[in-house]
């Protein structure tokens, strides 16, 4: 039972039936369902066209340096749902999973499974994830979270507050400076990158250098790789940076990261220059990786790798103002997002609702995996192109639990 | 970890700790206390002994006391240090403990740290003759001069992980509850 039919689930399905397992894939809605519902419409893959992959299944079109919208990710997915004839039973809402004498019961509005394993590929950013203060926020400011967020008409005119700056914040703030509304984002800890370099995308480069392969059992502290901030990227045409250098470029103004609110006051945090010095710092490790890279791998006479300058920090940032009085009338949460669990009745969550795993084998609950969460097994688990190797190692993994041996898997291979 | 590396900080210890107040959190809860007494004028005496942590009481090896005051600019006798002056040196030992265990951490010797602190103020605050001025610091300045073996890029980055994971740092840029009671 593969629960999520979107690129995860899917591959897992073709992986799961390269071991002749039988299986369903249950959908709530359609394939790719998020990328249907839940996105902003003017978001784009992080990734470019050519990363698009999936087992068996590339980006055929002309733009290979392109970033597919949404609507193009969705058509992407379902061309492969096709293409492998996933066994996908669509609007089929999984209300509850359970343990059961030899495996699980999964019951949903259109009736009960039992299976004896179960792929959790629901995604991992259901729920918006929202800091306390958000519930401190006052009565008369609009508050908006970047998963219900569509476009600037979501939002009143006016003055608004963006809290977050990785790669959502960041595109919503631009959008929302550009419409007219000035804009104040709060900054914590982020991810700096450039979208290219070296007259590449930065994707060429972290998947060349072996980066986006390295595995969760090879780096010194997989706890800190999976909470790393997703980059700052946007998928444009014009293949631009969007960093914070660039959003003040247009006016947006900075402050340090949104710490509550007291009295109607917005509070934040002093350590602004020290968030833009980490990501600076972090940044240029990553391209001197990348530069030395290219000297063994005798690509040194391409482009010469032009850095950004320095994260530009207001030399004395605001800790704090009443919104009204800085005519702020609305909020935009883009702290992140949660997967959603409410419904897996399985002790296999930790003190803080995240699922215990080890590389996707879900710990104390045999025959249970899950895909599409960050760093899973690689560091490219979390991107379209990262579900298949995931997929295949799990699926082997759960053969492996219903004793179906290494026979079939030499055949399969 | 290369064996020659010494700052004289047990970082085993330390991630061995990290590990075990993630498996059990109730340990991580500490209660850091002071005690304080007035002398005369200006002048307070004030001393840290024991502590909560790890579940149980704790206490120092003995008992460090302080002595707080103002300078004469203040019409005050100048028995110790201003406790501004305190928080500023609450912010540079912190900053530099942490200095040494990134270093420690990242295989880096260092062989001095010297760090200068400035923090302004505005005095017509604490004065109550200006309204629109804090009383506290409008800004704080800290200058690092490390001299260690490692490139200058790495040595900013040892100095904002210790910014990082400072507790000093924390309070002083974010906001805290603070709850004073009369007995």
């Amino acid at each position: 039972m593969v629960i999520g039919a979107g690129h995860c689930g899917l591959a897992m399905s073709r992986s799961l039936a390269g071991y002749g397992i039988d299986h369903v894939v249950l959908e709530r809605g359609d394939v790719a369902n998020s990328w249907r519902t839940e996105r902003w419409d003017s978001l784009r893959l992080l990734t470019p066209n050519w990363q698009s992959q999936l087992p068996g299944h590339a980006y055929a079109g002309d733009d290979p340096d392109g970033y597919m919208a949404a609507p193009e990710v969705v058509a992407f997915i379902q061309s492969y749902a096709d293409a492998i004839a996933a066994p996908v039973q669509c609007g089929t809402t999984v209300r509850s999973v359970r343990r059961s004498q030899h495996g699980y019961v999964v019951d949903t509005d259109r009736g009960r499974w039992h299976c004896r394993c179960v792929v959790l590929a629901s995604g991992a950013c259901n729920l918006p994830a929202l800091p306390r203060a958000a519930a401190e926020l006052p009565a008369d400011i609009e508050s908006v979270t970047a998963l219900a967020y569509r476009n600037p008409d979501d939002v009143p005119p006016g003055g608004v507050l963006v809290v977050g700056a990785s790669a959502t914040g960041l595109q919503i703030a631009e959008e929302l400076e550009r419409s007219g509304r000035p804009v104040t984002l709060a900054v914590g800890e982020h991810v700096r990158m450039p979208r290219t370099y070296r007259g590449r995308d930065i994707q060429w480069w972290m998947a060349r250098t072996g980066l986006l392969d390295e595995r969760y059992d090879q780096v010194d502290d997989i706890v800190r790789a999976r909470n790393v901030p997703s980059p700052q990227l946007v998928g444009t045409a014009d293949r631009a940076t969007l960093d914070l250098n660039a959003l003040t470029g247009i006016g947006a103004r900075l402050v340090g990261r949104l710490m509550g609110f007291r009295d109607g006051k917005a509070q934040f945090s002093g350590s602004l220059r020290n968030v833009c010095t980490l990501a600076d710092l972090k940044m240029n490790r990553l391209l001197n990786g990348i530069d030395e890279w290219a000297a063994d791998n005798g690509l040194a006479d391409d482009d010469a790798g032009v850095r950004g300058p320095k994260t530009v920090v207001p030399a004395d940032p605001s800790l704090g103002f009443d919104l009204r009085a800085e005519g702020i009338r609305s909020v935009v949460w883009a702290t992140g997002y949660r997967p959603d669990y409410s419904w897996l009745h399985v002790p296999v969550l930790d003190r803080k609702g995240r699922i215990r795993h080890d590389g996707g084998v879900v710990t104390n609950a045999p025959g249970m995996a899950v895909l599409g969460l960050t760093f899973l097994r690689r560091r490219k688990s979390s991107f379209i192109h990262g579900a298949g190797d995931d997929a295949e190692d799990l699926a082997a993994h759960l053969a492996g639990h219903l004793g179906i041996g290494a026979a079939r898997a030499a055949q399969a291979g | 970890m290369t064996d020659n590396v010494d700052n004289g900080v047990n970082v085993e210890a330390l991630l061995a700790a990290r590990e075990a107040v993630s498996e059990t959190p109730a340990a991580a809860q500490f209660k850091w206390r002071a005690s304080c007494e007035w002398v005369k004028g200006t002048h307070s005496h004030s001393s840290v002994e024991g502590y909560f942590g790890l579940g149980d009481e704790q206490k120092h090896k003995r008992e460090f006391s302080f002595d707080a005051d103002h300078p004469e600019t203040f019409a005050a006798e100048d028995n110790g240090a201003t406790p501004v002056e305190y928080v500023l040196v609450g912010l540079a030992s912190c900053l530099t403990a942490g200095v040494a265990s990134v270093a420690q951490n990242r295989d880096i010797q260092l062989k001095s740290v010297t760090a200068t602190l400035e923090g302004d103020m505005d005095i017509q605050g604490i004065l109550g003759a200006d309204a629109d001025v804090r009383n506290g610091f409008s800004g704080i300045k800290v200058t690092y001069q490390i001299d260690a073996d490692a490139s200058p890029e790495d040595i900013e980055a040892l100095v904002a992980q210790s910014q990082k994971r400072s507790a000093v740092y924390d309070i002083i840029t974010n906001p805290t509850n603070v709850a004073v009671e009369v007995k």
